[in-house]
Parts: structure tokens; C-alpha cells; sequence
């Protein structure tokens, strides 16, 4: 090994500390690239893998009754590959050893083939006999929810009839990745499950011999979905189709979807932040040490050391620091993106994950962190390179201070040396001190950005579930009924209160826009399910008229007082034209919302509703539960209170996630900074310092200029990273805003204390570290030293 | 007489400060003699290091024409003068310039690593006596060890010329002779051209050649007709 690479690996391992701050927030960048990567690649080709072998349809259609003999129909349409006829249809099933009802979800199998389309994967057991009605498979983390084996049974009230099922097999399905019941907004496997039964038996369950109510359509490769949609639905018309839709509106993809463009955001918005951060501390440290080593620069010349030579000698110490960097990211990255890989394998019902993380995600992530340091450590080395041997010789020019109207300033506030010392010094070197707190202020912002979330998501929640939604259940019919079932649900046991809901299922039209949404009717004052703004204010859906959620009304480019034309796919199938009554600014979903008087009068019908809103009283849960298994209509029951907290328990295990990753970011980049600009301080200073000590000044003294630059420069940072973390809060509610949700910006005066609190005492704690060496401090070494 | 190792003509270098120009160097014509010892003596700010800057291709001058040997370092590239400090010059500086996070040995490697034709670091070590210290780092060592480290840096490319700035300067008398001995012992045994800037008066009674300074020009070129060898000499 040359002496000059002795060198470097010496200065390496005398700036380790320095060198690992440094490497740590340059780790973070690379391992989130890699996790985000990692993470997105690995869904996205397992999602792919998956719909591929397991036919993944391309449209799907609901249907009220159609006959068998309009398949050939269907399969002609152009561009058709494959069509898979179904038989579904909702139960309540009656769970042994549960008190709560569930709620299931039937298909048909098909009886003498496997299905061509959404094929169920096999996990355990054996699709059911044909011959045999009352053999079921059910999907496989339904069955784990509940202790299910092949060989146990459950009963299912299918129309009235109950019936006892045996479940022979468990099964994953393309089609059901993400498992979500009806009305729950979070997947809860006890409580609602697949259930496929053979096509004899549905077909006599749903009165649906000859006829099927289900239909899924492959659709060739590289067409477009929206021509077979338009054919499709002409055909099903007469026979009450819903409406076709693609995989955007599927729910199981569009919720994977979802987190696939996260992630991608993720990958496209973090690391480069880090990388910055990193190359800013780079460059700073690096220039400090070609100020130190002026003198070994002139020498390497004197001696004979080209310029590139001793370019490269800086340039190699900033890749030791990458490398290091890299190295930490890659070992955490590859364990992070594993890990996170497991957990999505849980939270999405994949029977495998593809994961891999390619080896040009590694490449590219180490050589952005090799990159950024370089560049980073680029002026400072070109600087090293460019001086010339006999100047570098020669001691620098002490820097140029010069006085201002802000001396004066000082000089009338009557300032005390050291505290001249200390903004004379901030004042000097403007770009750093305004660099270093833009260092700091970054680590602010990515506290903020994260906190923000949790008052975001509370905000949603408490909108949602407490002032929204405030039923305790909802008793869901399989069709609409007479409004009058309202007094029956009233005399079932428990229920306190009973209030009725209608949804309707339309596609709103305005010029050449349409959104196919679920419109909502209730009647005027209702109080357990409310439309609610987000100020909070009570909105109520005039008659004669639709209330639209201003995300909805953005789609369709419309305002209030216009008139939107309203198809509805249920009922006569009418279209109607509707005033815009008024907008709704609303995080949750895209609301549609009429008076259910003035709905069911222009379907020209006595009132019906599709749901009942109740409150209960809890002790008599178990009769309730009784008694609805036995009620003919009732397709399920949502308990809302379960639905809340299963939401909320995981809305804040994420957030504890969440918080604790980004607050640790924000601790690793403080301290990167501070403690970097602290020892670079200390090492510019060590003679002034240690000259002020031969004066007499005492320790507390001395420190205070050190300590009291830092935390100044951190106490600048604070306002500016409110700022910043505020901007960055409005950019993600912006880039998370999908048709499920919409993120409100929610920044409480909380959020920018702890944020603040936080960066405050990493940076003093770094600073403190650094002061210690003041206590070390050998005086008459360091006067005696040669600047 | 010997060959003419160094040539100036003319040599002027300017500061221009902006305000005001100064002139380190006036005009200098000067020819120095292989093999032989110089001593440029004048006091600070008289131009010898700015000369010695120049001769070492350091620095390029304002103004006038340098050559080594054949070689014209008037107007050399970057690149040119680096090539022939690592091929021909070796320095030696007042403040002995060791890279402090090296050994001895290492220091010397340092120029062993890039040089054409260097002696081993060992044997160069031990031709200024540290043969058992070269495992020390500088903060090891004292000042006058140091600048034998320096020394033998400088020395072991196998230079054909020693420019030394003030060698002795940090030293206290009885460890800066020690250090005058071992430049003598060099130029004796190994004729290498060696040009001593100084202003202890002293040293100039071990040269062949001493050349005064006074305000960025020669004022006198005295040769030694007896030289003193450094243990008689003392200040």
C-alpha cells in the first residue's frame, strides 16, 4: 500500500466519527431506496405473477338476474377472451363458538370444469363435490381468522334458508388479495369471509337456475377495457346490470394500487433528500480538512504529487464515507425490505411474494450515494487541487472581517465579547451558517411531515366514525325493503335506535365526465349516519336536489347550482337531471348524498331502504345476534364499533411506526449536522478558544461560544423548518389524495414543538459531545501549534 | 570551474495587492554550480524563499527566464513542474512539514511511492541517523529527529538538487548542527546541488557559495575560499 493510501485510511479512521454521522444519514437514503424499491418491485410482480397464472379478470359486472344464454353474447363482444358467468350473493353466517354474526360472501363453482377466470388457488383440502350441496371452500385467512379446518362447519342463512355448511378446502384468490366486508374500512378476516359453494347449490340458494348475477371478462391484451364496458353494459341492461368496471375500481386491486403508488412516491421523494443532506455534510467536512491540511497539500505538490493525484486524495476520503454509507444501507435496506415484504405478505393475501431485490437497485442506490458524496466532496477537492504548492505553504490570511452597521448595532446592545464572537462568526460565513441551518431545518420538517399524519388521520377517524357514522351497527338487506322494516328492526332485541338509508349505486354524468359512485339518501335529521363537512357543520341534502363531496364535484367540473345528469343502475334503471345543491369538503370517499323522499319519489315508489342504522344496547348483544340469524332479508350486520377500532388499533401501529423511523431520520441528520459543524467549529477555533482560556476566561465561558453558535444556528433552523415540513405536509396530502381518501392538512402548534423539541436536543446533546473536547483542550500545545 | 546546474535572468515577481505592487523579486540573475552548497542569506522579505520558490517550481515568476540545466521552467505547464519536482528537486522546509498521521518510514514513502529512481525509505532514514526510529509518528519525535525525517524525505528520490528553507530555523543550536551535518554529509557523498536559505549569518562559513539578499535583489556573491564544518560553527 502506498503512503499517501496510509494517509487516507489514517484521516479515515481519525474522522470516524465525523465519517459515521456522515454515513448514517447517507445509510438512510440508501436503505429507503432500497425498502421503497424493493418493496414496490416485489408487490408489483407478485401482483402480476399472481393475476397471470391465476386469470385475473379484466371487467367485472354485478348483474340482478341475466340468463345463461346471454354468455355467447358477451363472448362475442370485441376483444373478449374469456368470460366466467357467477352466481353471488351475501349470508349471515352463524359461527360456532361466535356470539357476533358474519358475514360471507358466496360464489359459484363451477361444477364440472375449473374456472377459466379468477381461479381459486388451493391451500388446503379439495374443491367441493358437485353433487354434494352442502360443501363449501372458504378463503384461507378467513378460515385462520376462525380456527377453520376442512371438516368443520358453520351455517349461512342463504335467503331465509338456514343452511349448515362443510367446509371441505381453503382457498386464496386473485380477486380477494385485499379482503374488505361490506361498509368496513379495514380488513377483518373473523368477520367476513369468501365463501365458493357449487353452482347447483347457489343457484338454488339465490334462485338463479339457468341464470347467473356475476360476470368476469378477459379482456385481450393491450386493449382497452372501456369499448367492452360499453357492450357489456348495453347487453346486461334489461337485465339490471350495475354497471361494468375495470381493475381501477375492483376493490381488492385498487386498494393495491394504492399502496404500489405509495411506495413508488416514497422511492421518488425521500432518498434524494438524504442524499443532499449527506453531500451538504460531505462537502462541509471536507472542506474543513483541506483548510487543516493546507500545508500536507503544498507539501504532496512540493514533493511531486500531481494535482489529480491529490484530487483524488480528497475525493477517495468522501468514498470511504460513501462506501461506508452504502455498505450500512445495503445490510439495512436488505433487512428493512425483507422484513417489510413479510408484512405485506399478512396484510395482502398473496399465496407467495416474489421478492427480489434486483442488482442494479443496489448498484443504482450505492452509486446515487457515491455520486452525491462526490459531488458533494467536488469543490472542496477541485480547491485542494487548484492551490498552488507555494501559497498552500504559507499560513492562510486570517479571514476578512469587516465592520457594519450591524457592529454598531452590537455595540449598542451593549454585547459581550464572546456573544460578538459568535454572530461575527455566523455573520462571516453566511452560506454555511444559512447551510447548516437548512441541514437542521430539513431534520424539523421530517418530524413534522410525519406527525402531521396522525393528527390527519385522527382528524379523518373522528370526522368518520364519531361524527359521521355514529350508529353501532348497520343491518344490511340483500335487496332494498319498505322503509316500514324500520319498525321491525326497532322491536329487535337491543336496538335503542333505528334510523333508515338508502344507496344506490349511479354514474354521474356532467358533459363528457362521469363517475360511477354510490348515492346516498337519508331522511332530514337523521343523527345516526350524518353528512358532515369538514369544519364539522351538519350539511342536510335538500329535496330536489344532490349534495356532492367537492373531490367528486372536482372530477365531474362542477359547481354548486349546476345541473348533473344522475343514471342510476338500480331500481328502473332511470336517468334523472339534478341540481347541485351544495359541496362538501369530505376526506373519506366520494359522497353523493339526496333526500330519500325525494329519491324514492322519482323512482316512483313507496319509500325503501337498503340499510338500518342502530344503536344498541350492549348487554343484549347475544339476542340480538340471535335473532338476526334467523331474519329472511338480512344479509349482514356491520358492527361499526369493531369496524372503529380495528381501524384505529391500526392506524396507530403504523403511526408508531411511522413516527419512530422518521424521528429517528430526524435525530441521525441533526446530529450528522451539528456535531459535524460543532468539531469543524472547534478545529477552526481550538487557538481563539484556547487563547481566551489563557486569559482567564473559564470553561462555561469558553463553551458558551461553541454551545451558543450551534444553538443558534438551531434556533434559526426552527421557523424554516416549520415551513418546510408545513410545504412538505401539503405536498403528500396532495400526492395521497385518491378516491378512497384525502389526507387534510392538520398542523396543530403541537406538531412544530415536538418537531422543534426533538432537533433542539439532538443538536445540544451533539454539541455537548463536542464541548467535552474543550475540557481536553491543551493549551500551550495549541498556541505552540503553526496555524 | 563546475557545470552550471541553475540560470536566471531578469527574475521579477510581482504582488499586486490591488492598492499597491510589490516586489519580492527585482530583477535577479543568478547561476548556481552542480555539487555545490549555497547559501542564500538576507534578512525576511529580502526574496529568497519567493527565489527559492521559483527554483524548486513552486511558483512561476512575473518576469525573467529560469532554467535547470537544459530545461526552461519559465513558462512550464502545471503538469511540466510537477514532473520535474518529482524527478529532480527534493525539499526541506522550516517547519519540517511531516504529514502527522504517518511514520517516519511512511513520510519518506511518501516520496519513494512517486519518485523514478528512489533509495529504499530505510536506507535514506538511516543516512540521517533515524534507522531505529522510523516506526514513529511526528508527535513522536523531537523537533530536530522531525526535520532528519524531513531531510531524509527530501533525499531519498536521489535529487540532483536540495532546496532547503530556513532548515534549521525551529531549532535550537546544538540540533540544528546536527542537521547542518547531515546536509553536508549529502552534498559530499552524494554531490547533490544543495541551496541553504538562512538568516543566521552563521551558516554561511559551511558553504561553497553564499549569496546576499536585500530587497528582492542580489547585493553580493561571496565564495567560501575555507569552509567550516558545522560542529565549529555555533550561534
Amino acid at each position: 500500500m502506498q503512503a499517501i493510501d496510509k494517509k487516507l485510511l489514517r484521516d479515515f479512521r481519525r474522522l470516524w466519527m465525523q465519517a459515521i454521522a456522515i454515513a448514517l444519514v447517507l445509510a438512510c437514503g440508501v436503505a429507503i431506496l432500497l425498502t421503497s424499491v424493493g418493496m414496490y418491485s416485489a408487490l408489483s410482480e407478485t401482483r402480476t405473477a399472481y393475476y397471470e397464472r391465476n386469470r385475473f379478470a379484466d371487467v367485472f359486472v354485478h348483474t340482478t338476474r341475466a340468463p345463461e344464454s346471454l354468455l355467447p353474447e358477451i363472448a362475442r363482444i370485441d376483444g373478449v377472451l374469456n368470460v366466467e358467468a357467477r352466481i353471488s350473493g351475501d349470508a349471515i353466517l352463524d359461527i360456532p363458538g361466535r356470539v357476533k354474526t358474519a358475514v360471507g360472501r358466496v360464489l359459484s363453482y363451477p361444477e364440472d370444469r375449473e374456472p377459466v377466470l379468477n381461479v381459486p388457488l388451493l391451500v388446503q383440502g379439495r374443491f367441493p363435490n358437485p353433487m354434494v350441496t352442502d360443501e363449501v371452500v372458504v378463503n384461507a385467512p378467513f378460515a385462520e381468522a376462525n380456527g377453520f379446518e376442512p371438516g368443520d362447519s358453520f351455517s349461512a342463512n342463504l335467503r331465509g334458508q338456514k343452511r349448515e355448511l362443510t367446509i371441505v378446502g381453503t382457498v386464496l384468490s386473485p380477486e380477494f388479495v385485499y379482503t374488505i366486508g361490506p361498509g368496513a374500512l379495514m380488513p377483518d378476516n373473523t368477520s367476513f369471509g369468501i365463501i365458493w359453494m357449487s353452482e347447483r347449490a347457489a343457484a338454488a340458494a339465490f334462485d338463479m337456475t339457468g341464470a347467473f348475477n356475476d360476470v368476469a371478462i378477459a379482456v385481450a391484451a393491450g386493449l382497452p377495457t372501456a369499448p367492452v364496458i360499453d357492450a357489456v353494459d348495453d347487453l346486461l341492461e334489461p337485465y339490471g346490470g350495475f354497471g361494468a368496471y375495470d381493475r381501477t375500481t375492483q376493490q381488492s386491486d385498487a386498494f393495491l394500487d394504492a399502496e404500489i403508488s405509495q411506495l413508488k412516491g416514497m422511492a421518488a421523494i425521500l432518498p434524494p433528500i438524504f442524499f443532499g443532506i449527506a453531500g451538504f455534510l460531505v462537502s462541509m467536512v471536507l472542506s474543513r480538512i483541506i483548510a487543516l491540511e493546507r500545508s500536507e497539500i503544498g507539501l504532496l505538490k512540493a514533493i511531486g504529487y500531481s494535482n489529480t493525484e491529490v484530487c483524488l486524495h480528497y475525493l477517495m476520503l468522501a468514498g470511504l464515507i460513501a462506501l461506508a454509507g452504502v455498505l450500512l444501507g445495503w445490510g439495512a435496506g436488505t433487512v428493512l425490505a425483507r422484513s417489510m415484504a413479510n408484512q405485506y405478505a399478512q396484510f395482502f393475501n398473496f399465496p407467495f411474494v416474489i421478492f427480489r431485490v434486483s442488482y442494479w437497485v443496489y448498484a443504482a442506490a450505492g452509486l446515487a450515494g457515491l455520486a452525491t458524496t462526490s459531488l458533494g466532496a467536488a469543490h472542496s477537492a477541485l480547491q485542494a487541487a487548484r492551490l498552488a504548492p507555494a501559497i498552500a505553504m504559507q499560513p492562510p490570511a486570517p479571514p476578512r472581517f469587516k465592520r457594519s452597521f450591524i457592529d454598531e448595532m452590537m455595540a449598542r446592545l451593549r454585547l459581550t465579547q464572546p456573544t460578538i464572537m459568535i454572530l461575527r462568526s455566523l455573520l462571516r460565513w453566511p452560506l454555511r451558517s444559512f447551510l447548516t441551518s437548512l441541514g437542521l431545518a430539513l431534520a424539523v420538517a421530517s418530524v413534522i411531515a410525519s406527525i402531521f399524519i396522525n393528527d390527519a388521520l385522527n382528524e379523518i377517524v373522528d370526522l368518520a366514525f364519531y361524527q359521521t357514522n355514529r350508529q353501532d351497527a348497520m343491518l344490511i338487506f340483500s335487496d332494498d325493503v319498505l322503509e316500514t322494516t324500520l319498525e321491525e328492526a326497532r322491536t329487535l332485541p337491543g336496538v335503542l335506535q333505528a334510523e333508515s338509508q338508502q344507496f344506490h349505486t349511479a354514474i354521474l354524468h356532467k358533459g363528457h365526465l362521469s363517475k360511477r359512485v354510490a348515492v346516498e339518501a337519508r331522511r332530514p335529521g337523521t343523527d345516526l349516519s350524518r353528512v358532515i363537512d369538514a369544519s364539522g357543520r351538519l350539511m342536510t341534502a335538500p329535496p330536489g336536489g344532490i349534495l356532492l363531496s367537492i373531490r367528486l364535484a372536482d372530477q365531474l367540473d362542477v359547481q354548486a347550482g349546476d345541473v348533473i345528469e344522475a343514471e342510476f343502475l338500480s331500481g328502473r334503471r332511470e336517468a334523472f337531471d339534478l341540481v347541485v345543491t351544495g359541496l362538501v369538503e369530505q376526506h373519506f370517499g366520494l359522497g353523493a348524498y339526496m333526500d330519500l323522499a325525494f329519491l324514492n319519489a322519482l323512482f316512483r315508489q313507496a319509500p325503501q331502504l337498503t340499510t338500518v342504522n342502530v344503536t344498541l344496547d350492549e348487554h343484549q348483544t347475544e339476542a340480538l345476534h340471535k335473532a338476526i340469524k334467523e331474519l329472511p332479508e338480512l344479509s349482514g350486520l356491520i358492527e361499526m364499533t369493531e369496524n372503529r377500532q380495528s381501524f384505529q388499533d391500526t392506524i396507530d401501529q403504523n403511526v408508531t411506526v411511522m413516527n419512530t423511523i422518521y424521528i429517528v431520520i430526524a435525530v441521525l441528520i441533526t446530529v450528522g449536522v451539528t456535531y459535524n459543524a460543532a468539531r469543524i467549529q472547534l478545529s477552526e477555533r481550538a487557538r481563539e478558544l484556547a487563547s481566551l482560556r489563557i486569559l482567564g476566561f473559564d470553561r462555561g465561558e469558553v463553551s458558551y461560544i461553541l454551545v451558543g453558535e450551534m444553538m443558534l444556528i438551531a434556533l434559526i433552523a426552527q421557523p424554516f423548518g416549520w415551513l418546510i415540513g408545513a410545504w412538505i405536509a401539503r405536498t403528500m396530502t396532495n400526492a395521497f389524495t385518491s378516491d378512497v381518501y384525502a389526507i387534510p392538512l392538520v398542523l396543530q402548534p403541537a406538531t412544530f414543538t415536538s418537531a422543534s423539541l426533538v432537533v433542539l436536543t439532538a443538536s445540544f446533546v451533539s454539541v455537548m459531545i463536542v464541548r467535552r473536547r474543550l475540557d481536553r483542550l491543551n493549551l500551550v500545545a495549541v498556541m505552540k501549534t503553526r496555524e | 570551474m563546475a557545470d552550471i546546474i541553475f540560470k536566471t535572468q531578469g527574475v521579477t515577481k510581482v504582488y499586486d495587492t490591488g492598492e499597491l505592487k510589490v516586489y519580492a523579486l527585482d530583477g535577479v540573475d543568478l547561476e548556481l554550480f552542480k555539487g555545490e552548497l549555497t547559501v542564500l542569506l538576507g534578512p525576511s522579505g529580502s526574496g529568497k524563499s519567493t527565489l527559492l520558490n521559483i527554483l524548486g517550481g513552486l511558483d512561476h515568476a512575473t518576469d525573467g527566464r529560469v532554467w535547470f540545466d537544459d530545461l526552461e521552467l519559465t513558462d512550464m505547464s502545471d503538469r511540466g513542474l510537477t514532473r520535474y519536482r518529482r524527478d529532480h528537486v527534493g525539499f526541506v522546509f522550516q517547519f519540517y512539514n511531516l504529514v502527522p498521521s504517518l511514520t517516519a518510514r511512511e513520510n519518506v514513502q511518501l516520496v519513494t511511492d512517486v519518485a523514478p529512481h528512489p533509495m529504499p525509505a530505510e536506507e535514506a532514514l538511516d543516512l540521517v541517523g533515524l534507522g531505529k526510529r522510523m516506526d514513529h509518528f511526528p508527535s513522536e519525535m523531537s523537533g530536530g529527529e522531525q526535520q532528519r525525517v524531513a531531510i531524509a524525505r527530501a533525499i531519498a528520490k536521489r535529487p540532483q538538487i536540495l532546496l532547503c528553507d530556513e532548515p534549521t530555523g525551529a531549532l535550537d543550536s546544538t540540533t540544528g548542527v546536527q542537521v547542518l551535518e547531515v546536509l553536508r554529509d549529502i552534498n559530499e557523498r552524494f554531490g547533490t546541488t544543495t541551496v541553504v536559505i538562512t538568516h543566521n549569518a552563521e551558516i554561511q562559513r559551511m558553504a561553497h557559495r553564499v549569496i546576499f539578499f536585500q530587497d528582492g535583489k542580489i547585493s553580493e556573491t561571496r565564495i567560501n575560499a575555507e569552509r567550516l564544518a558545522p560542529s565549529e560553527i555555533a550561534w
